[in-house]
């Protein structure tokens, strides 16, 4: 799958407008057609597309891919491994937001079911999957930082203050917040269905017929079995949480891949757009990978083979 | 409704009475129709179009005359909404047509094409859903370019893969069932089995994923434009006008040319959400046993 994102990224990449070589030539220096042909040789563009890749993809695992071509002088894997902290860090907070409170509310909408508190409940989270990260990115920055004035409107330390975690806390806390909005709707749904499906076991009537106290039966019976999809669930759409992160970071000003990214889109500067690309792609598949082995952990049911 | 009275109805009558059953896809029916009117029908109605100027009313609040009020130039942020409504819908429905199409093709033609034309099919499908959509709309919106046209190419390009799974699934199944076998038997060509077996079978999840992609389509429209890579300025849409909120003098004193497009863009993919979920269930025939 890693090798297929390469061939396409790699596709892509010579799919873009304009020769490559014209990054490489100062438009101010007249250039003859046999330096240009050397300079081609010289850069291996006159081989054909099959090498190149090859090329490309040995270099690309040792961790170069490449120069910018807006940024001068900065490598982009250095840009990336510069932004991927704060990206980290920003998902880390949100998604752990995301977890505790949506499965929170499902267990609450599904023991108490049909009752005022699911009903709104299940209408907030159809209202969170409806809106799109950048408007409740803007809302929050509107209410919280520009109305109220409780949180900085963007970045993600104060500039030129000493660092000091508190500082970052209070820049991490909104944009956290926002990114779990979606996440957090979309847990609350799958675990209040997951959790009514198991409360109809005949094992959950079991546990309640021999006497268990109702906090144990939820807690022990019934949440660990309904967990199950909700852990595919979260890991299966981490690519989700990855786009949302694109819009909290350019609308908060986070200075994470999405940013660079979204600026690299903005700047044209393809080297950095691909190498991004790549290195979120390959992030996606390997938390794909890790949520089945999760899965085998959860499930005594499952081995892996 | 009880299930004596539809027992002697068919099963669409069935599916219709169940939908309209349902209190929350009535709701977004209620929301959506009237709006979909305002949209279509704003410019006989309203004094203002969309790119008019009026220059002794620039960045004014909302009030009797313009109603949203009006945004940096002076254009009434009512006429744009609405006018960002038309060119969302259009391209969100111009999008899921064309994804439908390759999703069901994709889906058919590996159901019924053989083991290679199915490996193939799938792996692309693989392919495709590896990356984070946004992440690829992105890339693609990057080597396409922005404008109306290719936004709708790139979210139709990104969407189909989910479709073409679920129409594989349901036509695997068919495939074996006797009166596919007994048409295939008497020579029946592929052409035959797609629109004749094919299509008529899927029908149910093409009008499902149809009406629910359309909401996605606007949301995926919406984060392009925001981000400058969809729909290009001065045409409207709901997208490029939350965009001007990245301003932080808009975002601040004006904030009414991003909250009325914002709150348009939310009903009417919530809207949309109420109807789909609601055709889902409708169509679902275990929903009565």
């Amino acid at each position: 799958m890693l090798l297929a994102l390469s061939v396409l990224i790699f596709i892509l990449l010579r799919l873009t407008p304009g020769d490559p070589i014209d990054a490489y030539i100062d438009p101010n220096v007249a250039i003859s057609q046999e330096e240009m042909a050397a300079l081609r040789a010289r850069l291996g563009l006159d081989q054909p597309l099959p090498v190149q890749y090859f090329a490309w993809l040995s270099q690309a695992v040792q961790g170069n891919l490449g120069y910018s071509i807006q940024r001068f002088d900065q490598t982009v894997a250095g840009l990336i491994a510069q932004r991927m902290g704060p990206t980290l860090l920003l998902m880390a907070a949100g998604l752990t937001i995301a977890i505790v409170v949506g499965i929170t509310a499902g267990v609450v909408g599904a023991i108490r079911r049909n009752t005022l508190p699911d009903l709104a409940l299940s209408v907030l989270a159809l209202v969170g999957i409806s809106s799109p990260a950048f408007l409740t990115a803007l809302l929050g920055l509107y209410v919280f930082s520009v109305r109220l004035n409780w949180t900085p409107s963007g970045g993600m330390l104060t500039p030129a203050a000493p660092f000091s975690l508190l500082d970052l806390l209070h820049h991490l806390i909104l944009p956290a917040i926002v990114l779990s909005v979606g996440y957090t709707s979309l847990i609350m749904r799958y675990t209040r269905a997951s959790m009514l499906e198991v409360l109809n076991q005949d094992y959950v009537r079991t546990a309640r017929a021999k006497g268990v106290k109702e906090f144990w039966v939820i807690v022990k019976h019934t949440l660990r079995n309904a967990l199950l999809p909700v852990v595919t669930l979260i890991g299966s759409t981490i690519g989700l949480a990855v786009g949302g992160a694109i819009f909290i970071e350019t609308v908060f000003n986070w200075p994470g891949m999405g940013l660079l990214l979204v600026d690299a889109v903005g700047s044209r500067d393809y080297p950095v757009i691909m190498g991004a690309t790549l290195v979120i792609g390959a992030a996606v598949i390997v938390v794909n990978i890790l949520t089945d082995l999760t899965y085998a952990v959860v499930d005594p049911r499952i081995k892996v083979a | 409704m009880s299930a004596l009275t539809l027992s002697a109805s068919g099963p669409l009558a069935r599916s219709i009475v169940r939908f309209v059953d349902n209190r929350a896809a009535l709701f977004g029916l209620a929301v959506l129709v009237p709006m979909l009117l305002a949209i279509l029908t704003y410019p006989l109605w309203l004094p203002y179009k969309p790119n008019d100027i009026d220059l002794m009313a620039m960045n004014a609040g909302p009030s009797a005359t313009h109603w949203f009020g009006t945004d940096g130039v002076g254009r009434d942020v009512f006429a744009r909404t609405l006018e960002g409504g038309r060119i969302s819908l259009l391209v969100a429905v111009s999008s899921v047509v064309l994804s439908t199409a390759i999703g069901f093709l994709v889906g058919a033609i590996s159901a019924f094409g053989g083991r290679w034309a199915d490996a193939i099919a799938m792996r692309s499908v693989d392919l495709a859903m590896t990356l984070p959509p946004i992440i690829f709309l992105l890339v693609l919106a990057s080597i396409i370019g922005s404008g109306i046209w290719s936004t709708v190419v790139v979210i139709a390009l990104l969407s189909w893969p989910v479709l073409s799974r679920m129409v594989r699934a349901r036509l695997l199944e068919l495939r074996e069932r006797d009166f596919v076998m007994a048409s295939r038997g008497m020579g029946a060509g592929m052409g035959h089995l797609l629109f004749r077996h094919g299509l008529p079978n899927s029908i149910d999840i093409l009008v499902v994923y149809a009406t629910l992609q359309v909401a996605n389509a606007i949301l995926l429209e919406a984060g392009l434009s925001f981000l400058g890579l969809g729909v290009p300025p001065p045409a409207a849409s709901w997208g490029n006008m939350l965009n001007a909120a990245r301003s932080t003098a808009v975002l601040e004193q004006f904030p009414w040319q991003w909250l009325f497009p914002g709150g348009a863009l939310v009903v009417t993919v919530l809207a949309i959400n109420f109807i789909g979920d609601g055709l889902r269930d409708a169509f679902d025939p275990r929903a009565d046993l």
